[in-house]
């Protein structure tokens, strides 16, 4: 049996790796998929949580994130698109400013 | 321990080896069948010693020899990694998916009971879902990789069509996981042992019938046989997505998709021909209903269900085969009009049919 | 050093390799494929931790639907500048992560493990759905109609012309 910190150890550093690609990358879609590796880690957590405490909650809840993970990448690459659309460009320095 | 994981190890073996075994016969059934249909003589011309056995010599030593000696080349400018990738991501589906179908009843060696299915995993067939939704990444990215336009539109052609028909196929398979009560397959094909009103065994083709057509015509579309096959589309896409792939590259496309053929006959027959199940027969022999018995010995019902088995696969595939030489392709809006229009609420309504009759009829699930 | 103990460090180096990979690749096709591994890797762990029905539902939605979405808009915006950034932020950055990780790490290792008797059948759907149906039936409703919106908010955004 691993013992749970191993899995929060675990789910921290991936977490820290997704903030890393919010942070440093120039390109919106990177940003958009560090952002599930975010949401990944934090599922880990829950699972492990889960496991643990001997309780269905944690994946149900699980289930939700990922429901919710679907929508928000759905509706976040469709504007993705449309942004390209106009600005032809996926750098988000150059979004930066409110069109005059 | 060591002899629960042989026992794995030989199971395991054995699904690899009759999937890849029955890829490579359904090469040659092609090759013949395509050639009776359109009456001509089809492959004879490699023979060993003056022995061509029916062009078997042909398909299944001449044409693997050929596409592993040809030359492996990377497009100019394509993506090297995903290049090599891709065939690989092909492959894997077909072959992983078989572990969870049962290809008998149990083995009774001794004091051990072996379960003749290579996993018994409790989502069962969600796992078959789950590894088929994998699929599409071969067509994706090998069609990316190749930096090639008309591959490129080959792949998103193949890459929609099976994302739409991923939906109808597991739509249409819940009116039979509600009538049998369980996702394990084994106990899916347990399940339909049952005799309805005495004499009729309860396969899913007699209990689902919409349900069958459903989910082979998704399963045929999943897998991009004709006549679904515009993203390869050979009189005008040339080879699709795949056209940039040569020798053993290629050879895992072709055999990959051999390999969807098996697995897709395989679910079939689980799901909806009773599986291993051969009408009357129990684990020790024929029981009719009419109340003669046939006793067996143990092992000749287990070779009678594992030959079942294997005699409706191969059916299966056959008439995938038949189907692909008799039917004209597919316009890419009839495909999707096909998947999404037509299919997908065809199966809502079989699900909640289904749903009313059972309830209806209060006899609860055809759990064994 | 157990068996399972191994399998675990098995499996969480390989996938704190492919989400190093994810955020460090220039090309964002490899960065998806990365994420895709990473997905994959993270349900085979969910599969160790008694969650097989989750772990089938993240390979069926998350690495089966939304990653291939993600690999069809990256190619239909085909991107082929490679964005530029100064060393010097990326050497802060990464002192940032690590930071942050060593705080998360210090802050995790200490939690006990108590390991409660797991009923029988946990994970298995018929748990799964017991739950949803049951205890969370509401926020299963309000999911579906979540989803309802994301797929008209997301038709509305990508058409060309309303």
């Amino acid at each position: 049996m691993v013992p749970l910190n191993y899995y929060l150890v675990l789910s921290a550093v991936i977490f820290a790796i997704g903030v890393t690609g919010v942070v440093l990358r120039r390109n919106v879609l990177v940003i958009v998929m560090s952002i599930e590796l975010m949401l990944n880690a934090v599922n880990l957590t829950f699972i492990a949580f889960a496991r643990s405490l001997g309780s269905m909650d944690g994946q149900v809840v699980v289930f939700f994130v990922m429901t919710v993970a679907a929508a928000e990448a759905v509706v976040g690459l469709a504007i993705v698109i449309s942004i390209f659309r106009h600005r032809q460009t996926l750098d988000p320095q150059d979004l930066q400013l409110l069109r005059w | 321990m060591i002899v629960d994981l042989g026992i794995i190890a030989a199971k395991a073996f054995f699904v690899v080896f009759l999937v890849l075994n029955f890829a490579g016969i359904l090469g040659w059934i092609e090759r013949k069948g395509s050639a009776l249909v359109q009456d001509r003589i089809g492959a004879n011309r490699a023979s060993v010693f003056g022995f061509a056995g029916l062009g078997l010599v042909n398909t299944l030593i001449a044409d693997p020899i050929k596409l592993f000696t040809k030359e492996d080349f990377i497009p100019l400018y394509g993506d090297r990694l995903l290049h090599t990738l891709a065939p690989c991501m092909a492959f894997f589906p077909p072959l992983v998916t078989f572990a969870v179908i049962p290809f008998g009843d149990v083995l009774i060696l001794g004091d051990r009971v072996i379960n003749l299915q290579a996993a018994n995993v409790n989502i069962g067939i969600l796992y078959i879902f789950a590894m088929a939704s994998l699929g599409v990444y071969g067509v994706v990215v090998g069609a990316w990789a190749s930096n090639n336009k008309f591959s490129l539109l080959g792949g998103v052609r193949g890459a929609a069509q099976m994302v739409s028909y991923e939906i109808a196929m597991g739509l249409s398979v819940i009116g039979a996981l509600m009538v049998y009560g369980t996702l394990e397959l084994q106990e899916i094909a347990r399940a339909q042992g049952n005799l309805l009103w005495g004499w009729l065994p309860a396969w899913g083709f007699f209990l689902q019938p919409l349900g069958f057509i459903i989910f082979y015509t998704a399963a045929i579309a999943e897998t991009r046989r004709i006549p679904f096959d515009l993203p390869e589309g050979e009189s005008e896409l040339i080879a699709g997505y795949h056209v940039e792939y040569s020798g053993a590259k290629f050879l895992m496309f072709f055999a990959g998709e051999f390999a969807e053929i098996v697995t897709v006959a395989g679910l079939t027959t689980t799901l909806f021909f009773g599986g291993w199940q051969i009408p009357y027969l129990m684990r020790d022999g024929f029981h009719f209903p009419g109340g003669a018995t046939i006793l067996l010995p143990h092992l000749g019902a287990v070779f009678l269900q594992v030959g079942g088995f294997l005699l409706k696969v191969l059916f299966l595939c056959w008439l995938q085969i038949m189907l692909r030489w008799s039917l004209p392709r597919f316009r890419y809006d009839q495909v999707m009009r096909l998947g999404w229009k037509i299919l997908l609420p065809l199966a809502l309504a079989n699900v909640m049919v289904t749903a009313l009759i059972i309830v209806a009829l209060q006899n609860g699930t055809l759990k064994p | 050093m157990t068996a399972p103990v191994l399998i675990f460090f098995v499996l969480a180096a390989s996938s704190i390799v492919s989400s190093l990979l994810v955020i460090l690749q220039r090309n964002v096709v490899h960065s998806a494929m990365a994420l895709v591994a990473t997905l994959f890797l993270m349900a085979i762990i969910f599969l160790t931790l008694e969650a097989p029905m989750v772990a089938a539902l993240q390979i069926l939605v998350y690495a089966g639907a939304i990653m291939v979405l993600f690999l069809f808009v990256i190619m239909l915006l085909n991107p082929l500048v490679s964005e530029s950034r100064p060393m010097v932020w990326w050497f802060f950055g990464a002192l940032a992560a690590m930071l942050l990780a060593i705080e998360f790490v210090a802050l995790f290792l200490p939690v006990a493990t108590e390991s409660r008797a797991l009923p029988e059948g946990f994970g298995s759907p018929g748990m799964l759905a017991q739950s949803l149906f049951t205890d969370f039936v509401l926020p299963f409703e309000i999911a579906s109609i979540v989803l309802l919106v994301a797929i008209i908010g997301a038709v509305v955004l990508a058409k060309r012309e309303i």
